[in-house]
């Protein structure tokens, strides 16, 4: 059989651009997971709420782009502040379950919403990315698939640096590690807590945009936190190296699955990568074995 | 007695978990450039006493003051930044963070660099890095003698070691107070030697006031100018190391009850050649 090389290069150009997005929702998972031990299964739904809130923002009160995506931004930041405060905060030292729980809830409550606000029916984000299109050698790149691939590596830069140097990442690895010993030092754990809330949220916001202007947007888009919990379950749940490598990765998986066996096979083929890493490393490629106590 | 303009005062001090009284009714003083040991049975409420000093628990009676300041409203992290630096009875160090990062942790509290001044390393962030290097690296770091492992992982450390460092993070804090919760547990006779040296240094060194809970009876004995004995929660008797020593009512503790002059020459044992060593 003949090989399609320039096809192959193509394919898996896009799938790792494609899987960018799952990076970058991938680490949003972890941000919360990292500082809080709480497995927010509504990753999904937050996304979803990120895209609905830029589609009242674009299309309905017909603001701008440039303040219409910081506006659905920050007010997700805000929604991802007031999930912390009224449903996980008052879980504090009970059981991990409970607040796993109630993450399965929000996700519920978050579709409902949406689906009383905005409809079920699918709707269509506004074009903000370029739609001239890409190649690189002979292959030729969806242009939105490129600049989401492009805004979510910057997105994921700056989330390093900024946790790398600001204090406030110290003050969130420092509670990732050891909280008791935050508390002595004087770090307001319970703030870290409700930063990292924030910032996911906002993160999620961004890959929902972006998911959204590439797909379309509808009440069960949810379903993309279903492939980023594979990510970050391949990744191992606390580790942002993990969330990133393993985001590339279940990416190029997928799109050389739907490429080559037909587009049905897409999450089985992510789904064999996780049963076979969980096999190999139970705790994921990069995290740390103490998450087996879950 | 009350001491005058204490550091630390607790007044009818009780805290309570699950129905269970874990300190009932305290009441001390903690003066300041005192040495305090708090000392009893297990179970006696040591840690909890000391654990509701720094804010993790919450007395349901009684109140804490800090120079004169009702404290007892005020969470942890906030009594860490007005002086009060602890360390733990189970080591707390932020592993996978090497020895140098642990103790500039310490000084978290006091930074003011903002998330721009940060990326940029402008102004502030630079003159509060070089400052807080200077302190850290020449004065703690030199001090307790943990300059060859200042890039080691603190995970890889003995067990020594780690309390050494935890004690580092605790004066990186910048404390009036420095609370050492059982510094020397789990120690070999050297290393307990090696520790009791450096908090006698420390003290002098820095001038702080500290409040010590203990079971290494030589160590309390050598260390502190004021002991303070819980049982069951209260406060069965306080005074100098030797008025303790002498008190037949804390040896009932200890023993439970009969030969008080067993446990008297046990003690006694205990101090002698710490004392003669020094």
């Amino acid at each position: 059989m003949d090989m399609d090389w320039g096809y192959l290069f193509e394919v898996s150009l896009t799938s790792v651009m494609g899987g960018g997005l799952y990076a970058l929702a991938g680490l949003a998972f972890v941000m919360v997971y990292k500082a809080t031990r709480v497995v927010n299964l509504a990753i999904g739904e937050m996304l979803m709420a990120g895209s609905y809130l830029f589609f009242t923002f674009a299309a309905m009160w017909a603001l701008p782009l440039w303040l219409a995506i910081p506006a659905a931004v920050l007010a997700s930041g805000v929604l991802g502040a007031v999930i912390e405060r009224t449903m996980i905060r008052p879980l504090l030292g009970e059981p991990p379950i409970s607040a796993f729980m109630v993450t399965i809830g929000l996700g519920s409550v978050l579709v409902g919403l949406v689906e009383m606000i905005w409809s079920a029916d699918q709707r269509r984000l506004p074009d903000f990315l370029p739609t001239q299109a890409i190649t690189v050698g002979d292959a030729f790149l969806a242009p939105k698939i490129f600049w989401g691939a492009v805004i979510a590596s910057v997105f994921i830069t700056a989330v390093l640096l900024v946790f790398r140097y600001w204090r406030g990442g110290v003050a969130l690895r420092a509670t990732a590690s050891d909280q008791a010993a935050a508390y002595a030092v004087g770090i307001n754990v319970p703030r870290v807590f409700s930063l990292s809330w924030v910032v996911s949220a906002m993160l999620a916001a961004v890959s929902g945009i972006i998911v959204g202007s590439i797909g379309g947007i509808s009440s069960s888009m949810g379903v993309f936190g279903l492939t980023v919990l594979v990510v970050v379950i391949v990744g191992g749940l606390d580790s942002v190296l993990g969330a990133l490598v393993a985001g590339l990765l279940v990416g190029l998986v997928e799109g050389l699955a739907g490429a080559y066996l037909g587009g049905e096979y897409k999450l089985l083929a992510t789904f064999i990568v996780l049963v076979f890493i969980l096999m190999v490393r139970p705790y994921g490629l990069f995290g740390t074995r103490e998450i087996e106590r879950l | 007695m009350a001491i005058e303009n204490p550091l630390i005062r607790c007044e009818n001090v009780t805290v309570s978990a699950s129905g269970k009284k874990l300190v009932e009714d305290v009441t001390f003083e903690l003066g300041p450039g005192k040495f305090v040991a708090l000392i009893g049975p297990n179970g006696a409420g040591k840690t909890s006493l000391f654990n509701t000093i720094s804010g993790f628990y919450r007395p349901s009676q009684g109140h804490i003051t800090f120079k004169g300041q009702d404290i007892t409203r005020i969470p942890a992290p906030r009594r860490a930044k007005m002086g009060l630096g602890r360390s733990f009875q189970n080591i707390a160090l932020f592993r996978g963070m090497t020895v140098l990062d642990n103790i500039k942790l310490g000084r978290h509290a006091h930074l003011k660099t903002n998330v721009f001044d940060a990326l940029l390393y402008l102004g502030r962030a630079r003159r509060e890095e070089a400052e807080l290097r200077r302190d850290v690296e020449e004065r703690i770091i030199d001090f307790l003698e943990i300059d060859h492992i200042r890039h080691a992982p603190v995970s890889a450390l003995s067990y020594g070691l780690q309390k050494r460092v935890e004690m580092a993070r605790a004066l990186a804090m910048q404390p009036e107070i420095l609370m050492l919760d059982e510094p020397v547990a789990g120690m070999n006779r050297e290393e307990t030697e090696d520790m009791a040296r450096f908090i006698l240094d420390v003290r002098a060194e820095w001038g702080v006031t500290v409040l010590m809970v203990e079971h290494d009876m030589g160590m309390v004995m050598d260390l502190s100018d004021h002991v303070v004995v819980l049982n069951f929660g209260q406060v069965i008797a306080r005074g100098t190391p030797a008025q303790v020593q002498a008190d037949p009512e804390v040896a009932r503790a200890y023993l439970g009850s009969g030969n008080v002059d067993e446990l008297r020459e046990r003690l006694r044992a205990a101090a002698r050649p710490r004392a003669e060593a020094a």
